[in-house]
């Protein structure tokens, strides 16, 4: 940790808070207009309009006739299966389909499964590796298309529970199609746009060429399975990159067009790009939060939630800067300078590039990993004990320091609930949130939430350190294989998608496990969530009394960050002393 | 809830379409045309061409390894260094006793052309990138490797390290990333240098 650091911190914080503004009074708008008001604006705003009322017609939706929660949910879930079908149909026919120069192979049955599954789900877990797996074709219509889908199908959720603290007596949460081709056409696609041309300006590349080859401008020799070759020329693929890249940070998704992912350099080639991603990431969530209070009414309320999301992640990025920066134990002795300076980054460099240094690449890890995006531009294998225990932790903590786009918001509600449940207790009262009484259904729907996914991560690690082929795929021996097995259940179950990339993931074994999980850890909190939706929806609100818990005040934030952190700790510090934290203290005991 | 499912069906089908339409299609074309427009040479790859000839790209790193060189960080693609067709790093952990061994070897191919050296190595010239492509190296492993270069090209420490100099890259407006030298383009002017001073 250092004053440059702190410097990168703090703007990166301040100017994402200020873009969350507008853009949460945007959403705002765009989910409490009627339609019809929409054909007033701008050109470009009617020309939108009138491709959506076009689409509505087409597919017989009636845009005025709102759902209940349990209609809301079966749309919903129809159209993510359909789009898992759909994508795993083009993995799997890819050697027929177009644009392929490389001519790629179809992808097999369970990587293909998992593939779909991961990008439907909003977790983007990449069991297979972009360049040498997948053609444009695959990538555009396939990849893209489900990282704009899931991130909007995550938003819908976010504002059908904010309608049920906005409405009263009544049961409708609005419309599915409605709100899923707002969230596409107004909100994910122009910024997308704006995105790609920013990064393009920065260097990520977007053309439909194949590959392109150079000669080396000083040909080398290597060794190539033991053996001396003679390499002459380099061949880089190419591809549109830029324009998934940019829905790929934007929507929480996180699935790179190439292997590394944002360590690519086509993929995020300058700090400048690197920034830009980073913004992308938190930027929706944390407009979420902004878009809630001006639904209910009460900007307090949103804001209440966005610091207590702010100050976690503050403190995880700022202890996971002071552990990256510092050196690695098991090193000692070695005529190496890891002093930070000047004239390099220093730190922890294994498995880091030069150009983001370790500040940049532990802000766009926590970011990641706060957020459900599970970019990297970094290896998270190669950090530390303690710099990997942080995206770690953030990930098992349910993704709700910002977390994904909608499920972030979605999910610290469930916090939410609980605290003002807990503190409800503490007094003998019944407990109530923005005049809704939360009843025994309401907690009972918010205790499944919380713990399914806990349940998945551990049981899931529990199984697959049970079976001996899981174990020999490991990349590092001792607790950090153990972390390695900890960190894959914690992202899939979460939908994040960040991997230690030293466990190799290609076996059915994994395949079919991760796929479960990404399936279980969205649907079984979805399920929930919209159940809650659909009993709040139908209560009355009250109004606030003399014994009312105020939920703006910096008590009750506080209270709601002792909820996510005691929760998080109570389920998995069991789990992580067996890996980080006795990793490290291993390596600074033996130096 | 059954009664439902045929027309959420067909909304589905005519949204998915719609979507994989607009989203996979419409939206990468019209960023491309954007793209093509405005930043031809960025899009394409940033690629350097010398007498006309593409010799690289100015974001993917390259394997040089020949003492006369400015070399590039270690790099863990398979099967072989600076694979740009397949990204990759070494996924070692921090206790794992391959990491100081890989590290302790890449310390001694350095010495051995240093073997006077005294200063100790900067650690991103030792240890392997997370893409195993990284285009870039600290000024101060840049710095480094002047003695070797110095002794093997017979080119003065000063005029070497002026070279250096030029070539550092700061942080983006004092505040983004880190201080880096490109190496494909510190070794363009390596040679550029080089053929200057031939007769």
């Amino acid at each position: 940790m250092n004053a440059n650091s702190m410097i990168q911190l703090t703007v990166y914080i301040g100017l994402v808070l200020l873009l969350s503004w507008p853009l949460g009074l945007y959403i705002a708008r765009i989910f409490m207009d009627e339609p019809k008001r929409w054909s007033s604006g701008g050109r470009v705003t009617r020309i939108l309009h009138s491709v959506e009322c076009g689409i509505y017609r087409l597919a017989g939706v009636d845009p005025q006739m709102e759902m209940d929660w349990v209609a809301y949910t079966v749309s919903l879930l129809v159209f993510n299966l359909l789009g898992a079908v759909l994508l795993y149909a083009i993995l799997r026919l890819q050697e027929w389909l177009p644009l392929n120069p490389q001519h790629f192979q179809s992808v097999s049955p369970a990587m293909a499964f998992n593939t779909a599954v991961s990008f439907m789900t909003n977790t983007n877990w990449q069991s297979y590796s972009g360049e040498t797996t997948l053609g444009m074709f695959a990538q555009m219509t396939g990849l893209t298309v489900q990282n704009f889908v899931s991130a909007a199908t995550g938003l819908c959720i976010a504002i059908v529970l904010i309608r049920a603290f906005a409405r009263e007596s009544q049961k409708h949460l609005g419309n599915f199609w409605v709100d899923l081709t707002r969230a596409t056409l107004y909100i994910l696609l122009p910024i997308s746009v704006l995105l790609a041309v920013l990064l393009m300006s920065q260097g990520v590349i977007q053309n439909f060429q194949g590959i392109k080859q150079v000669d080396l401008l000083h040909p080398v020799t290597v060794t190539m399975n033991h053996r001396p070759v003679r390499l002459t020329h380099q061949v880089l693929p190419m591809g549109p990159v830029a324009s998934q890249e940019a829905i790929k940070q934007l929507g929480t998704n996180g699935g790179g067009y190439f292997n590394m992912n944002s360590a690519h350099p086509f993929e995020n080639p300058t700090p400048l790009s690197d920034f830009l991603e980073m913004v992308a990431m938190l930027l929706l969530p944390a407009a979420t939060c902004v878009a809630f209070g001006e639904m209910v009414g009460d900007r307090r309320q949103g804001w209440a939630i966005l610091a207590a999301m702010t100050i976690l992640f503050v403190v995880f990025a700022t202890g996971g800067l002071i552990a990256e920066h510092g050196s690695n134990p098991e090193l000692h002795g070695l005529p190496v300078t890891m002093q930070g300076s000047r004239l390099q980054s220093g730190g922890n460099m294994e498995g880091k590039e030069v150009r983001f240094g370790v500040t940049d690449s532990v802000l766009f890890n926590t970011t990641a990993t706060a957020t459900s995006t599970g970019a990297v531009n970094s290896t998270s294998d190669s950090y530390l004990p303690l710099g990997g225990l942080i995206p770690l932790w953030l990930m098992q903590l349910g993704e709700v320091v910002y977390g994904g786009i909608g499920s972030g918001f979605y999910g610290m509600m469930l916090f939410v609930l609980v605290a003002v449940f807990v503190a409800g207790l503490m007094v003998g009262r019944t407990p109530e949130y923005l005049g809704k009484k939360i009843e025994t259904f309401d907690i009972k729907m918010v205790a499944l939430g919380i713990l399914v996914t806990p349940a998945i991560i551990l049981v899931g690690t529990a199984v697959a350190v049970l079976i001996p082929h899981a174990t020999n795929v490991l990349g590092n021996p001792g607790p950090h294989g153990f972390t390695e097995i900890l960190y894959a259940f914690s992202s899939v179950a979460n939908n994040n998608g960040s991997a230690m990339g030293g466990l190799t993931v290609t076996s059915t074994f994994y395949q079919v496990a991760t796929g479960l999980a990404m399936l279980m850890g969205r649907f079984w909190f979805v399920l929930p969530v919209m159940a809650l939706a659909g009993s709040l929806v139908m209560k009355k609100k009250i109004p606030p009394s003399l014994g009312t818990l105020p939920t703006h005040t910096p008590l009750f934030i506080t209270l709601l960050i002792g909820t996510v952190l005691l929760v998080g700790a109570l389920n998995f510090l069991p789990a992580l002393s067996l890996g980080p934290l006795i990793e490290h203290f291993l390596i600074i005991s033996t130096h | 809830m059954w009664k439902m499912l045929p027309q959420a069906l067909k909304a589905a089908v005519v949204f998915m379409v719609f979507f994989t339409f607009l989203c996979g299609a419409v939206y990468p074309v019209f960023v491309t045309g954007i793209g093509q427009l405005f930043f031809p040479h960025r899009v394409d790859g940033s690629l350097i061409r010398l007498h006309g000839e593409a010799v690289g790209s100015r974001l993917i790193g390259q394997p040089f390894r020949s003492p006369g060189y400015f070399w590039s960080r270690p790099s863990d693609t398979a099967p072989f260094p600076y694979n740009a067709e397949n990204s990759g790093a070494s996924n070692l952990g921090p206790s794992n006793p391959l990491l100081r061994a890989h590290i302790e070897k890449r310390i001694r191919q350095l010495i051995r052309w240093n073997p006077t050296s005294q200063e100790p190595v900067p650690v991103d010239l030792v240890t392997s990138s997370a893409s195993g492509l990284d285009p870039d190296i600290s000024p101060a492993a840049a710095l480094y490797q002047i003695q070797r270069i110095s002794r093997i090209r017979h080119l003065s420490k000063q005029v070497l390290a002026t070279l250096v100099r030029q070539h550092i890259r700061g942080r983006t407006w004092g505040i983004f990333g880190a201080p880096r030298v490109n190496v494909l383009m510190l070794n363009i002017s390596l040679g550029r240098l080089l053929k200057n001073r031939k007769p």
